[in-house]
């Protein structure tokens, strides 16, 4: 269907008409500002699973905008990548959507339909970010997604307003070095285009100016990965950001940063440049290492759940970047990368709404006031648990996918990194340990620690409303389902693909 | 190769009862049936396997390929792995009965999430005897470990939490080292199948990188509860009686001991095992696996010795006889002699279902005690053989058992092992002495405990002579478990004889038949 090609530039439009949609509805019914964002995310998802369709069935979509030719015009392509980055943040969005309506009433009262108008930009900023095929504009709608993401956090107001404008300045770096990147290869080609710059740069690797924005690029976007050591601007604002929003920004956000860094490590460098600079992987895995563990040391030391989910994001992003440094050995490194962007997100997801009703009934924060939880709110604390023993890593659940395909990355990589890749693994295995840590006296407390209500016999269920638990429950039952897809051969098609497009070599 | 429905079917049993016992919660006797029913029906599968087994065939029965390359998703039934699944799902059904007299005598609160937990263990021990391979094994494994955490912390106390927090300490550690042994034999040489005489592939691989890989497996199967990494057992006793017998003495140790015969049949085989050295040359892996279950099995019975609670000083020899089996299967590849019989290795197999069952009893005693008079200690126990008469013969038979004295049945693996050891010649004669000094010692800890019950008077006077059986719930199933361990003996005695063959047999749920088969396999 040739209509379809032209959903890209679709998902972007729909999106910011909706959101000033709301802002003008908004003034006549509040009521109608959560409907406009619901229906508009689910108009673009449908959108986004056509557009997978039409990636896997016959090629990667480009859409020039407005009929100018790259590299003057805007170029937007969508390979099986895109497609499959773009699908998970819609359907994240969705359910953060859905969750949200009874959240936000009960936190934000009175902002409902800013909040809606804001939270509609976010997502158009976050798909423009993906289906974009320039660097220019990336970098435009990266803006657009953090300057809304700023706005989110700081609704909750209070301490909030601090953890957002620590954001907003370490937010702004990052864009300026993203920007900086930008800058310097456009100076030495001349183009802004990713397919125009993978053409123009092998000859230049050479170029101290082309290695320098290959630095700032990385960079940037570790800020806003939140990469250890640059995540100091995260956990305040993942933890004091109004429930719904911190559950979209850590769900997603980061996801799209990682998506940039493996368009510009693959489609703007490939991974020619990587290999012609020995070490920059090595490097990228040892940051990542490190990232791993220290998140997970200072999780443990956390008593709000909020915060320590956090931390925990720290240490997740650090197996996505992981993933990311041995993938131009291994391509399970890449694999295992792909796959965790989608499976953080669910996981993660899941657990911030499931923090969120937990302060949504009980004003609950702190992880030593959880006893007795799993009898008051039965629902919310299994989709919490399950999880939460996704995120350790147990089989069969997504977590535990991800480990596989990155130990094997790891123990690929021995001939390359010969004991740094025995180190890899090691922290990997040893992450899980400490992921059990903290998630279990998590756990621990919720069921098993008979709190002073249950021992007085007066526990009455008073579980989120269904609204709530409904994303929740089906994103604790994804985290199974989607463990056991992995390990099927039923990805294979759009791995495969996504591999073939980005120029890497599957070795089983 | 067959390919058939029957072992999907037998995890399904479990699988479909685990949500029906919670969904039940609220009507006790019909979510006792669904238990009742996996169990029998659950036994009933594995057992209909076993003549497909008999005749030299292996079934197969495939989930999914998955995304690596020659590692599959499935099980495949061969003789070794049907003995420990017809173990388990055989006690499964008694300990079922025993945990609903138990657990309504002790009005016992969770009473749901216990049964819960209990088939979702079940699911996992089963899962782990039909494994493939050592992915689907793992996964099986972690299922089992986290399934008996809420077992293990069944009280909610304090005291309950921090033994359960240490059960995870040492098993999900343990976990990680399995990991990544998988996962490095996948690299080495591109499948994990259990292959009969070991993967041919692993033979390339580098000695030292052979040896740390059998350490991890070793480290990996730590519910084998080998010293000094065993205090997790002992620990884990503060769970209900019930779990203590059917987890704690045959699905979750005999989990372990069972992997490390899997790895060492089937995926190292007797060639690397007598080849692989490190140190120096006389110090193999085969020896070096013999000399830790020695040291196991000498040091876990003199800590037995000294201990006064019940159930911990059966914690201590199962322990002790977990490494019977371990020195077992250390045994395998060191032939001494041109014809060799593999007494060891068949002693090993036979004494996963054997001490089982007796372990079992022993431990159903020590629950019916403990439910019948609230007694805890040994110490206390004078002339509670007047008072629970049935009890104590049940428990003297597993005590005889334990320390290979005829007839029960342990007396025959302890034979057989003790003629592989003086068949693996050389050095290895040291062990037959090890082995007769271990069951020495067994023997100074069980017998001063009948010797207690029978010969000693009660502390009180006036609450003797007075018979009180437990109730019959509990009562039936540890007198058949008693029963079947002189069955079993009875039955190795009267193979011979070809009139009664059949029926003696399939009494003895064709356990001598299994381990013939089993060996064989290994030794291909």
């Amino acid at each position: 269907m040739i209509f379809v090609e032209h959903f890209p530039v679709l998902v972007i439009v729909v999106s910011l008409i909706s959101s000033f949609t709301i802002l003008v509805a908004g003034l006549l019914n509040k009521k109608s500002a959560w409907i406009i964002s619901t229906a508009t995310i689910l108009l673009q998802l449908t959108m986004a699973l056509f557009i997978l369709n039409h990636v896997l069935s016959i090629g990667p979509i480009r859409y020039k905008l407005g009929g100018w030719m790259p590299p003057w015009g805007i170029e937007y392509v969508v390979d099986a990548l895109n497609a499959y980055v773009l699908i998970v943040i819609l359907f994240l969005s969705l359910l953060c959507a859905i969750y949200s309506k009874r959240s936000i009433e009960h936190e934000l009262p009175h902002k409902i339909v800013p909040f809606y108008t804001v939270f509609q930009l976010l997502i158009t900023g976050l798909c423009g970010i993906t289906v974009t095929g320039d660097l220019f504009n990336m970098y435009v709608f990266l803006e657009i997604s953090s300057l809304a993401a700023y706005a989110l956090i700081a609704a909750a107001g209070g301490r909030a307003l601090k953890a957002s404008f620590v954001y907003l300045v370490l937010g702004s770096i990052g864009a300026c070095f993203f920007l900086l990147g930008i800058g310097f290869l456009y100076a030495v080609t001349g183009s802004p285009n990713i397919t125009d710059l993978s053409l123009l740069l092998p000859p230049l690797y050479e170029n101290r100016v082309v290695q320098a924005a290959f630095v700032f690029f990385a960079v940037g976007l570790s800020i806003k990965i939140a990469l250890f050591p640059l995540h100091i601007w995260q956990p305040n604002a993942y933890a004091y950001a109004p429930s719904a929003a911190s559950a979209i920004i850590a769900a997603t956000m980061s996801k799209v940063s990682v998506y940039a860094l493996i368009r510009v490590i693959y489609s703007v460098f490939t991974l020619d440049f990587i290999r012609t600079y020995v070490g920059v992987d090595l490097t990228i895995c040892w940051i990542a290492a490190i990232g791993i563990i220290a998140g997970s040391v200072i999780a443990i030391m956390q008593h709000d759940l909020k915060k320590m989910l956090a931390y925990s994001s720290v240490s997740q992003m650090g197996y996505i970047v992981l993933g990311i440094g041995l993938s131009p050995i291994s391509a399970w490194g890449l694999l295992g990368a792909i796959a965790h962007i989608s499976n953080h997100a669910i996981m993660k997801g899941c657990l911030f709404l499931a923090a969120g009703t937990f302060i949504y009934k009980y004003g609950l924060r702190d992880i030593r006031d959880f006893e007795g939880l799993g009898k008051k709110m039965p629902y919310a604390s299994a989709a919490f648990t399950i999880a939460a023993i996704s995120m350790i890593g147990v089989p069969p659940s997504t977590g535990f996918a991800t480990k596989l395909f990155l130990i094997l990355a790891s123990l690929q990589s021995t001939e390359v990194f010969s004991g740094s890749a025995y180190v890899f693994v090691g922290i990997l295995l040893l992450s899980s340990l400490l992921n059990l840590v903290y998630f279990w006296r998590v756990i621990e407390r919720m069921y098993f620690v008979k709190s002073e209500e249950e021992l007085n016999g007066g526990v009455r269920e008073r579980d989120a409303p269904l609204s709530m638990l409904l994303p929740m429950v089906l994103l604790a039952a994804l985290c199974i389902v989607v463990g056991i897809l992995w390990l099927t051969k039923v990805p294979l098609p759009l791995i495969g693909d996504v591999l073939s497009q980005l120029g890497v070599e599957m070795v089983p | 190769m067959v390919e058939l429905m029957t072992p999907l079917f037998a995890i399904l049993c479990p699988a479909i009862a685990a949500p029906l016992i919670l969904v039940f919660g609220k009507r006790p006797n019909l979510r006792e049936a669904w238990t009742i029913a996996a169990g029998i029906a659950m036994f009933s599968l594995v057992f209909s396997m076993v003549p497909t087994i008999l005749e030299g065939d292996v079934i197969k029965f495939t989930f999914f390929q998955t995304i690596f390359e020659g590692i599959a998703f499935g099980f495949k039934v061969d003789a070794f792995g049907l003995i420990f699944a017809l173990t388990s799902s055989s006690l499964w059904i008694l300990v079922s009965f025993y945990s609903i007299g138990y657990m309504r005598s002790l009005k016992e609160h969770a009473q749901t999430r216990f049964f819960f937990s209990f088939a979702v263990a079940i699911l996992g021990a089963i899962g782990i005897a039909l494994s493939e391979n050592l992915l689907t094994m793992f996964v099986f494994y972690e299922i089992l470990t986290f399934s008996t955490y809420p077992l293990v912390i069944h009280d909610q106390t304090p005291e309950a939490l921090s033994a359960g927090r240490k059960y995870f300490a040492y098993l999900l550690t343990s976990g990680v080292f399995f990991l990544f042994a998988v996962m490095m034999t996948y690299y080495l040489t591109g499948t994990t199948d259990f292959t009969n005489g070991g993967i041919p592939a692993l033979g390339s691989a580098s000695r030292l990188v052979l040896v740390i890989l059998f350490f991890c497996f070793l480290l990996g199967f730590l519910k084998a509860a080998w010293m000094p990494f065993h205090s997790w057992l002992p620990t884990a006793m503060v769970a209900p009686t019930p779990v203590s017998a059917l987890l704690h003495a045959v699905a979750v140790v005999k989990a372990g001991v069972f992997g490390i015969v899997r790895i060492v049949g089937y995926i190292y085989g007797v060639d690397l095992m007598r080849e692989v050295y490190f140190l120096n040359e006389h110090l193999t892996l085969a020896l070096a696996l013999a000399c830790i279950a020695g040291f196991t099995m000498i040091v876990a019975n003199l800590f037995a010795i000294a201990q006064d609670n019940l159930k911990r000083r059966l914690a201590y020899s199962t322990i002790n006889q977990l490494s019977y089996i371990i020195l077992g299967a250390a045994l395998l590849p060191s032939l001494g002699l041109e014809n060799p019989m593999f007494y060891g290795i068949k002693g090993a197999m036979m004494h996963i279902p054997f001490h089982g069952f007796m372990k079992i009893t022993l431990f159903l005693c020590a629950g019916a005690i403990m439910v019948v008079t609230g007694k805890k200690n040994i110490s206390e126990m004078g002339g509670i053989g007047k008072t629970m008469p049935i009890t104590m013969l049940a428990f003297s038979i597993g005590a005889l058992g334990m320390t290979g004295i005829p007839p029960a049945v342990g007396f025959i693996s302890k034979w057989y092992l003790c003629l592989g050891s003086l068949e693996g010649g050389g050095i290895m004669i040291i062990f037959l002495f090890v082995l007769l000094i271990a069951s020495l010692l067994d023997v100074v800890y069980f017998f001063p405990i009948i010797h207690t019950a029978f010969f000693k008077k009660p502390e009180e006077e006036d609450e003797a002579e007075e018979r009180k059986e437990a109730p019959l719930f509990m009562l039936v199933p540890l007198t058949l478990t008693a029963i079947f361990s002189l069955i079993f003996f009875l039955a190795f005695v009267l193979r011979p004889v070809e009139m009664l063959s059949p029926y003696v047999n399939t009494i003895s749920l064709h356990i001598y038949e299994l381990v013939e088969i089993a060996v064989e396999n290994v030794i291909s």
